[in-house]
């Protein structure tokens, strides 16, 4: 199969997952609501003049938790694994991701230090501004720490990444403990993410984070592409490289911030969806980008659902399950870097 | 045209000078080698006229204006470089790697689509990797890799070229053709500066020779003036002898047993105990 074959049927693929796992989220649940009664409810609210046939709870379930829930996970899906895509570029390493890089709870931080001195915890843009702030500047301290002369190594990417989580989860936890009970959220909400708390509002909120976010790696990706040769020679082709860190590492923040102030920390998925897509359809930034948001959602959609079905009325917290499947992965990817190297590269 | 300009160039690091007041000039139309032994600041020189890093002392010129004016997309048209090494973890087909090299025409808008293709097919045509377009960069063995690299740098098609060791990987008969695409450069009007390790590729290839040791810009000039028995063995700190070409290709440096013969008492200033 040729490149722009084995492309256009990943992309073919992925959305047809993707439309299949819409029909299945939105209709699947404690109230069943059929992929007929859904789009007549659409249509309905969109003032096409059609009348559903969906009772009153179908409609409020519908419209006030399921598609809230699915919207969330969307931009919180696209935004994490377009964030995967740059960090991997500025970092030079397809291990980089916001969570392995400490982006995650360095947002997360930003969120909790922002309502403990008292925001309003229902996605508002302080706590999303707050959050990226703080991830902004625990990715650039991780860059700092573990770039020694013009590359990025390994070990010490994932030992910062390691030192960055634990100090940022100590603070959060202390924060949790200190501030006063209504307003903060528990720990497990941070660590273990979940997309239950979606709104309308914390949708909106996360929308105006992810869509400047994406556009920014989007505009950047062919300098991306070239960055991976490395900083002298992205510079010697003609690429402002602090200028590209910076811009590239604020579309991080920017993303990853709004994703976890609205559900946490939810683990790998910028590290599963670019690095498999990638796999499949190589590594150019511009078409890895649109191809690991696709993914990103695949995965997200996939592990909502099961969080909400698997053991109704219970739900199992969504970072636990996309780290069990990231996690393994991730310990996959270290082997085969390993042994790619010869060593810890 | 002298594209290039360095004026009492120094760079130290932590009190040490790695370079010690070069002047220099890169000529429109000439190949200039650079040769040295090891640690001689050949690479920093390269580093610095490239604009990567910037003097302690002294100043460089491109085309008139000194370099830290000029943006990043400005200097990658007047331009390229080589790294000594540059490696690439990601799964770039080898065109992809030498369309890199296009990037500041594209930025800037300044050629067509068509134009980008027949520069990399150029390049890729030069440098014999075209058979190996579509394969993935990685798997590559370090030759191909490194011709690749040369291929990028052909095809950002600049008037100025810094390569630092061009020719390290490389097998005889690539490194003829690589010295010789360089050459083809330089005749076309290209400033084109190379470090070379291999003494006898840049006797047979450069127009003028730039010998450096401890910092210094040593000797400069024509290959039969700079190439000495008497000052290659003092600052490479071994015997070196050198003799005619058998085929009339100007000077061929090769090592002696000893000293004899070079020195007046057989032992170069320095060495003496």
């Amino acid at each position: 199969m040729t490149v722009r074959a084995r492309r256009n049927t990943t992309f073919a693929v992925l959305s047809l997952v993707v439309v299949t796992l819409l029909i299945a989220n939105t209709g699947m649940g404690a109230v069943t609501i059929p992929p007929a009664t859904v789009v007549s409810l659409l249509a309905e609210r969109a003032g096409l003049g059609v009348a559903s046939a969906a009772t009153g709870i179908q409609e409020s379930v519908l419209w006030s938790i399921r598609l809230p829930r699915i919207a969330l996970g969307l931009l919180a899906a696209g935004g994490l694994a377009a964030a995967g895509v740059g960090l991997q570029a500025v970092f030079r390493n397809p291990l980089a991701e916001s969570q392995v890089v400490g982006t995650s709870w360095g947002a997360a931080l930003g969120a909790a230090a922002a309502l403990a001195a008292g925001a309003q915890a229902s996605g508002t843009f302080v706590l999303a501004a707050a959050s990226s702030v703080s991830a902004f500047l625990a990715t650039l301290v991780a860059y700092r720490i573990s770039r020694r002369g013009p590359r990025v190594e390994v070990v010490t990417l994932i030992l910062t990444g390691v030192a960055m989580n634990a100090i940022a989860a100590a603070a959060v936890g202390l924060l949790v403990n200190v501030a006063e009970r209504g307003q903060m959220r528990s720990f497990s909400f941070w660590s273990l993410g979940t997309l239950g708390g979606a709104t309308w509002r914390t949708v909106l909120v996360t929308l105006v984070f992810v869509l400047p976010g994406v556009a920014l790696v989007a505009l950047r990706s062919r300098r991306l592409n070239v960055l991976l040769l490395g900083d002298e020679e992205a510079h010697h082709s003609g690429v402002d490289v602090k200028r590209l860190r910076v811009e590239v590492v604020t579309a991080a923040a920017l993303m990853t911030g709004a994703a976890v102030s609205a559900a946490g920390v939810i683990g790998f998925v910028g590290l599963l969806a670019p690095h498999t897509v990638r796999m499949i359809i190589g590594p150019d930034n511009r078409i890895l980008l649109p191809g690991a948001m696709l993914g990103g959602v695949v995965l997200i959609l996939i592990a909502d659902l099961v969080s909400r079905t698997a053991v109704a009325p219970a739900e199992i917290p969504l970072g636990v399950l996309t780290s069990l499947v990231g996690g393994p992965f991730f310990l996959w990817l270290l082997h085969r870097t390993r042994r790619a190297h010869g060593g810890w590269g | 045209m002298t594209p290039v300009i360095a004026r009492g160039v120094s760079y130290e690091v932590d009190g040490r000078a790695i370079l010690d007041g070069i002047d220099l000039n890169l000529e429109t139309g000439a190949l200039l080698a650079l040769v040295g032994p090891n640690g001689a600041g050949k690479s920093t020189l390269i580093r610095i006229l490239a604009g990567d890093s910037r003097p302690t002392r002294g100043i460089v010129q491109v085309e008139g204006r000194p370099i830290e004016q000029c943006t990043p997309a400005r200097l990658a048209l007047i331009r390229s470089v080589l790294p000594q090494q540059s490696r690439l973890d990601f799964a770039f087909s080898v065109r992809q790697v030498v369309e890199m090299g296009r990037y500041a025409y594209t930025r800037l808008q300044r050629t067509s689509r068509r134009d980008d293709a027949e520069a990399v097919g150029r390049a890729m045509s030069a440098t014999g990797v075209a058979p190996l377009a579509e394969l993935s960069f990685p798997t590559l063995s370090a030759g191909e890799q490194a011709l690749v690299m040369i291929a990028r740098v052909l095809a950002q098609d600049t008037p100025v070229l810094l390569l630092d060791e061009p020719t390290a990987s490389l097998d005889i008969r690539h490194q003829h053709l690589v010295m010789s695409q360089l050459r083809h450069r330089a005749r076309r009007g290209g400033a084109v500066l190379a470090v070379l390790h291999d003494l006898n590729l840049a006797a047979r290839y450069a127009d003028r020779i730039g010998m450096m040791a401890g910092g210094r810009l040593r000797a400069l000039g024509p290959p039969d003036q700079v190439l000495r028995p008497v000052l290659l063995s003092e600052i490479y700190r071994y015997p070196i002898e050198v003799v005619n070409h058998p085929s009339g290709y100007g000077p061929l440096v090769t090592t002696s047993d000893n000293y004899r013969g070079l020195f007046q008492n057989g032992i170069p200033p320095g060495e003496a105990t």
